[in-house]
């Protein structure tokens, strides 16, 4: 991460990349001059203590906020470049699963997932209800849920139907706020699972919250450390351990970190 | 293509193959990429199919994800529709594949795998998916027929019957509360009584001081101009005043209070359903009726009174400015005129119908606000049923009050 950037031009290559990001809540400072750049193909956990204003970055990630200062780009782009077409089809290239799954409450399961699609307004009906199936199956639910309503769903089911619905568009870019919270270990294996099989299918670059260091363990290629209100540290599970940082040692130095990284190590 | 899982290699896919890039580009559905197409905003290999005739292969190029096929979707399903299920079909070229693509070929393909097929293992996966879930179809949700009207209609008798019933039983419910109030003084939820007097009554007061100024305007004006014609002036005072004190305050009122202080009821009670607070409260043990509908309830039938009352002395000050333009009618004398032209009963018939109309507002927003679901559409649905119920109810109570109390407080 070079800090001495003084353009921002960066490569295609790059689906993400912040530079100099701060943001302030009045007068609580929650980020400072935060650089990260993500590249093609990466799954990237983002962790940080609670409070360090990690779903802060995710939502000027997608424009929801805009930071008192720095530069967001995705894909190559500024988020605020180009005409508002060109600003709608950089959205449509992104899929976000929010921490509550965010469905909307008053359509089905089915037009829930079908409802980007149809804002698209080119696919045929049958071909949504295909796809429909197939992003029910690709999140392990069945086609008897389609028809049920939100608030029937169990909280699993809930996060798997926002999933399928942030993959309706074929996103290349995921960006998912706590996906495996209130899963049980066996649901948030097959997430995991999930995930490693659509990067490998359709080449996603992922981003992800979370505390689950069996999740990060098992399917992050990097990981950054959100701490100090910028992020200490962006490299690989086993460079991260190397980090001499109180937050790094803390987070992996728990009992449940030191079983993650035991499985881990055993794995390997 | 050596790498290419073959599903079903004939000699004719290995010739093909051999002259693949020299292949003749026939049939409708070859297109050479085209330079005037405006560029897609995302950089994507265009998908497309080109028919090599002589060796009846189908050949797809390019990027077969969505956010590639919306901007042409149209050529490609042209160029699909020409292309036979028979021939042999190469996605050797295709750069990327996603479910929408896959779907798009899988329904060309007649629902089916072609006969003779060149695919790598991981587009393979992909077709594996939507072969095994796609045109199965989803349940279909049931079609409405007649004799469904008819169990509509049933359903909506019944549900009037549980309406009535529901809202008897939290009724009975506050009633019990009251009685076990009395006995322990110590526990009225005085604080949320004097927040919602606050909420419901305080603060609903400009809004209907300007409503009632306006109407008092109105009516006096429209009065005035009969009344001069007959030269019976002074009449204006009874008419004001009967029509104000008795009816149109209450009235005025019951319809704002339940649209501004009902719904507001209403969609409290909804959201601390959708957010769970109320199963918070029930699992701390606190009795839900007692702390949220009783204080609002009994807010309500306090607050209105004196709401009428404030609401009618300032539609009267708007009537008697109008007269004073109209009919020159000093202050003086209409003050004085006043408690001549009106019975006091009549202030007394008017306090009682602005308690009653508030009890029934609260009652009515309490019940619906605790049948809310979980979920913004039953919130909408409920919170527009309450508006309308109490406003319906309070002027059908309204027309009951006229009859009960016809031969009190008429003059003459």
């Amino acid at each position: 991460m070079s800090e001495a950037t003084i353009t921002h031009a960066p490569s295609p290559e790059l689906i993400v990349s912040l530079r100099g990001i701060s943001t302030r809540f009045g007068r609580k400072v929650v980020h400072e001059g935060l650089d990260l750049d993500i590249e093609r193909g990466e799954i990237v956990a983002l962790v940080g203590g609670s409070g360090s204003g990690k779903t802060t970055l995710l939502r000027h990630l997608i424009g929801l906020t805009q930071p008192a200062a720095g530069s967001v780009a995705l894909f190559g782009e500024d988020l605020r470049a180009g005409s508002p077409r060109a600003r709608l089809a950089r959205q449509r290239r992104y899929g976000v699963l929010f921490q509550q799954g965010a469905l909307f409450s008053a359509f089905t399961v089915a037009e829930n997932i079908a409802f980007p699609l149809r804002e698209l307004g080119v696919v045929h009906p049958h071909e949504i209800d295909d796809l429909i199936a197939v992003k029910l199956a690709m999140v392990e639910l069945e086609p008897e849920h389609a028809v049920l309503m939100p608030a029937e769903l169990s909280g699993g089911m809930v996060r798997r139907v926002a999933l399928a619905r942030a993959l309706a568009l074929e996103p290349e870019l995921l960006l998912l706020d706590e996906p495996t919270a209130g899963l049980d270990p066996d649901l948030s294996a097959a997430f995991v699972r999930l995930i490693l099989s659509l990067r490998q299918a359709l080449g996603l670059t992922v981003v992800l919250i979370t505390h689950d260091l069996d999740t990060i363990v098992a399917m992050a290629t990097r990981i950054a450390v959100l701490a100090d209100k910028r992020i200490i540290s962006y490299a690989s599970l086993d460079d991260t351990l190397q980090v001499e940082h109180p937050f790094i040692e803390r987070f992996f130095g728990g009992a449940q970190g030191r079983r993650a990284l035991a499985r881990h190590r055993a794995e390997d | 293509m050596s790498k290419s899982a073959l599903h079903n290699e004939s000699p004719d896919d290995s010739r093909a193959d051999a002259s693949a890039p020299s292949a003749a580009t026939a049939g409708a559905g070859a297109r050479p990429p085209d330079p005037a197409h405006p560029p897609s905003p995302v950089a994507c290999a265009l998908p497309r199919i080109t028919l090599d005739g002589a060796a009846d292969t189908a050949r797809v190029h390019g990027d077969w994800t969505l956010c590639a096929l919306t901007e042409r979707l149209d050529t490609v399903r042209s160029q699909l529709a020409h292309a036979a299920p028979a021939a042999a079909w190469d996605l050797g070229a295709v750069q990327g594949l996603d479910s929408f693509g896959a779907t798009l070929l899988w329904r060309a393909w007649g629902g089916r795998w072609p006969e003779r097929l060149q695919l790598s293992v991981a587009q393979r996966s992909i077709f594996a998916r939507v072969a095994q879930h796609a045109l199965q179809g989803l349940p279909a949700v049931p079609r409405q027929s007649a004799s469904d009207l008819l169990v509509h209609l049933g359903r909506q008798l019944l549900g009037f019957g549980r309406h009535l019933t529901a809202m008897l039983g939290l009724l009975g419910q506050l009633l019990l509360d009251v009685l076990h109030l009395l006995r322990h003084p110590r526990a009225w939820p005085v604080l949320e009584i004097s927040a919602n007097v606050y909420k419901v009554g305080v603060k609903a007061m400009p809004v209907s001081a300007l409503v009632g100024f306006l109407i008092g305007v109105v009516l006096s004006y429209l009065s005035a101009l009969q009344l001069k014609l007959f030269g019976a002036d002074v009449f204006i005072v009874n008419i004001l005043g009967l029509g104000i004190i008795r009816e149109l305050g209450p009235v005025l009122v019951s319809v704002l209070v339940a649209g501004r202080s009902g719904s507001a009821m209403t969609a409290q009670l909804g959201v601390m359903r959708v957010t769970q607070e109320i199963d918070a409260l029930a699992a701390m043990g606190v009795s839900i009726s007692q702390r949220l509908a009783l204080p609002k309830v009994i807010a309500l039938t306090l607050a209105m009174p004196l709401l009428v009352l404030w609401t009618s002395g300032v539609a009267l000050l708007g009537g008697w400015v109008s007269a004073l333009i109209e009919l020159d009618l000093s202050f003086h004398y209409f003050i004085t005129a006043l408690p001549d032209a009106v019975p006091i009963a009549n202030l007394y018939i008017g306090l009682a119908k602005g308690a009653v109309f508030g009890f029934l507002i609260a009652l009515i927003a309490c019940h619906f606000g605790l049948r809310v679901q979980p979920n913004t559409e039953s919130l909408s649905r409920n919170t527009t049923a309450s508006v309308v119920t109490s406003i319906t109810l309070v002027i059908l109570v309204d027309a009951i009050f006229a009859i009960a109390t016809r031969s009190i407080g008429i003059p003459g």
